[in-house]
């Protein structure tokens, strides 16, 4: 994306390269938004394991379904959306992977990776599929992240 | 940088020398096999050397706590060695730090081995 753009967008197919072809394309676009380092390495995590759930829990690697991946600056934040063509994401079944019943579990840690690197993560299921949308502040603070990730 | 694996013994632990990317697919595949085949050998004490290991996902993280808990299981131990700033940090706040028995010298990961 470059500089002078607001937005862009793809969409990809459901498949493990396109969860690889998700967390690059993130960190492209971090950089060229002069995100520091380290958070550009916690954005494109975020964007991998929401591309991770879209096309594993979501669309099942359907090669029928797709996922919609955008990319858009607006003021001081950078708002990433990822959608997928599921049956939504039930939230009452996302565990807290910090209990201690928990810890050793093998999965159910993505959305609380994204939580915890992102500075806003709205998740909003429907029949038709999931919406991600994942916020980091351009010229943000850490603390953001702290908040969001309880 | 897909992941890559090397083992060798040293005083009876297997250390494995992995570099790369632990992410779900190959990189976690090549993990689970790798320590499989070890314990299928009869190895039980087991060092994961992470030094070159650049990058692990929320699959990365399942692989090393699906290896520990293997390992365990059989009887055996497994030990991480030599954590980079980044995997650090995501055992840090996932809480794992508290679970793996984490070492930052290879001869005390060693030596650690009852």
């Amino acid at each position: 994306m470059a500089m002078t753009e607001q937005r862009v967008s793809y969409t990809l197919d459901s498949s493990l390269e396109t969860i690889d072809n998700a967390e690059e394309k993130a960190t492209i676009i971090a950089n060229e938004l002069g995100f520091p380092e380290d958070e550009v390495m916690q954005i494109s995590m975020a964007v991998r394991e929401g591309a991770v759930n879209a096309v594993l829990h979501g669309n099942a690697y359907s090669p029928d379904k797709k996922v919609n991946l955008a990319f858009e600056r607006i003021g001081d934040d950078l708002i990433i959306t990822i959608r997928d063509q599921g049956s939504g994401m039930d939230l009452s079944k996302i565990p807290n992977p910090l209990a201690p019943e928990n810890l050793l579990k093998t999965s159910g840690r993505g959305i609380f990776l994204m939580r915890s690197f992102m500075d806003v993560v709205e998740i909003r299921p429907s029949s038709t599929g999931t919406e991600l949308k994942l916020i980091k502040h351009v010229h943000g603070s850490s603390a953001g992240g702290k908040e969001a990730s309880q | 940088m897909t992941m890559k694996v090397s083992s060798r013994q040293v005083d009876g632990v297997t250390i494995v020398d992995c570099s790369g990317r632990i992410t779900l697919g190959e990189g976690s595949v090549i993990l689970r096999d790798t320590v499989r085949d070890i314990l299928a050998k009869g190895n039980k004490k087991i060092v994961l050397n992470l030094q070159n290991v650049n990058y692990i996902d929320s699959s990365g993280i399942g692989e090393l706590v699906s290896a520990f808990t293997t390992t365990k299981n059989q009887g055996g131990e497994l030990k991480l060695l030599n954590l980079t700033k980044k995997v650090n940090d995501l055992l840090q706040i996932t809480k794992l730090y508290t679970v793996f028995d984490v070492k930052d010298d290879e001869a005390a990961a060693v030596k650690s081995f009852k």
